[in-house]
């Protein structure tokens, strides 16, 4: 067949259709991983919390997160007496080389933050254009072929979870590390905390140690009067944290 | 003329549709007919409402056969949004091992870590991500670490490190002195050091 003109153009359409089936391909299945089965939560335990870092470190390794930009980040608070309406917060480098050593009165501890993968996320009800969605499993992700990069979900979070890649010009966020917990591992974050301070949950699963800690233990979440359902669970939080 | 006061009486009406008959015929490209018995007659250009009914519907046809092409098919799978997209996150390759790998072939470094406190330090915390270590065991292999740095970073002292927590000021504790010379990071206590490494440790 000859290509005319006329045959290229009427080609082009239909090649280009074609192009994306074959750039989508076929994701890498985790066979025994079922969405249903499972409700995502953490629990951070700020009375270990050393603030090392490591946790920051691991995410931006395991995440390819770009160099000042986080997905998790400790904050270390001083709350000097009578001041607990007006706690210090600081966070140098998100707490990724760790902190320097001050030796000051009053109350000092670390928080570690992250996404809340809130039950009722204000930063998925904003998408325009549905690229952003909590999985049946519980998890708030971000599908960056769709994302514009308008930035409304970055405003919505209340917890200042989300950024705009640099690179990507897309939202970014944590993940809870969706491609390793669907593998049966733990987060990365999880993963080298040396104090075990950051746990991820599993609420669907009955054996999960969190039920037992949840009943014994007096635990808060961030913001609870914004009602977002959020599923970061802090216990040992005091009432100053932000 | 007649001139309309009231509601709608006939005048108004007969008036109203001779308008709306020459208007279509005007459309049409046709002289207004003038005669009585054609003027009240609206479906006498039905093809006209054909054509119109034949393009909106090969709109509607066009419509739903590109958003057929354009949405992917996944689209509402789980919910408003992509659902191919949960599978291509979940699909990224791990760095970071997870400390069951590593003790499934270190296990003389496990019955180590086990006499001593760092029992509940997962390899990876001072190791670094070996996924691909654990991959390919005879190609990569882990750099040696600065205890300097890393020992420092869990136990320099810091006010806002729980009390309970190991801690020194570095500068004054050890004289300069790295770490690893008085204590074995796999069993920190310096008063059970092993007189050997680990066979599966890494030869420094």
């Amino acid at each position: 067949m000859d290509i005319t003109r006329r045959r290229l153009l009427m080609l082009l359409p239909a090649a280009a259709v074609a192009w994306k089936y074959v750039q989508a391909g076929t994701p890498e299945a985790s066979p025994n991983y079922k969405v249903t089965e499972h409700w995502w939560a953490m629990l951070i335990d700020i009375p270990k919390c050393i603030g090392c870092g490591s946790c920051v470190r691991a995410c931006a390794e395991e995440n390819d997160v770009p160099e000042g930009y986080y997905r998790t980040w400790i904050e270390r608070y001083h709350v000097a007496d009578w001041q607990i309406e007006r706690p210090e917060v600081e966070s140098p480098n998100g707490g990724k080389q760790g902190f320097p050593p001050n030796e000051i009165g009053g109350k000092n501890f670390f928080v570690p933050k992250l996404c809340n993968h809130c039950a009722d996320s204000p930063c998925t009800q904003v998408c325009p254009v549905g690229a952003t969605f909590i999985t049946p499993d519980g998890v708030v992700l971000v599908d960056k072929s769709y994302c514009l990069g308008c930035r409304y979900c970055v405003q919505a979070c209340p917890y200042g979870c989300r950024f705009i890649n640099p690179k990507t010009k897309t939202a970014e966020k944590c993940t809870l590390c969706y491609h390793r917990i669907t593998k049966g591992l733990t987060t990365a974050c999880c993963e080298v905390c040396p104090t075990g301070a950051r746990q991820l949950a599993d609420l669907k699963n009955s054996k999960d140690p969190i039920h037992e800690f949840l009943k014994t233990h007096t635990v808060q979440v961030l913001k609870p009067h914004m009602a977002t359902g959020a599923k970061v669970f802090y216990n040992g939080m005091d009432g100053s944290v932000r | 003329m007649t001139i309309i006061t009231g509601s709608c009486d006939l005048n108004h009406r007969s008036l109203h549709e001779f308008q709306l008959s020459k208007s279509i015929a005007h459309f049409a490209g046709k002289v207004a007919p003038s005669s009585p018995a054609q003027k009240d007659n609206l479906f006498k250009d039905i093809e006209h409402l054909v054509r119109l009914a034949a393009v909106m519907l090969i709109a509607l046809i066009a419509f739903i056969v590109l958003r057929a092409a354009v949405v992917p098919h996944s689209f509402g799978q789980y919910g408003h949004y992509r659902g191919a997209a949960v599978g291509e996150i979940a699909s990224r390759p791990i760095a970071f091992a997870g400390h069951a790998t590593c003790e499934a072939c270190h296990t003389d470094v496990v019955d180590q870590k086990k006499q001593g406190k760092h029992v509940v330090v997962p390899c990876e915390a001072c190791h670094g991500a070996q996924a691909k270590h654990a991959d390919d065991p005879a190609s990569v292999t882990p750099a040696k670490l600065e205890t300097a740095i890393l020992c420092a970073r869990c136990h320099e002292a810091n006010s806002a490190k729980p009390k309970t927590f190991p801690q020194v000021a570095t500068a004054e504790h050890s004289a300069g002195l790295t770490c690893d010379t008085c204590h074995q990071p796999h069993r920190p206590k310096v008063d059970t050091q092993p007189e050997t490494k680990p066979a599966t440790e890494a030869k420094k």
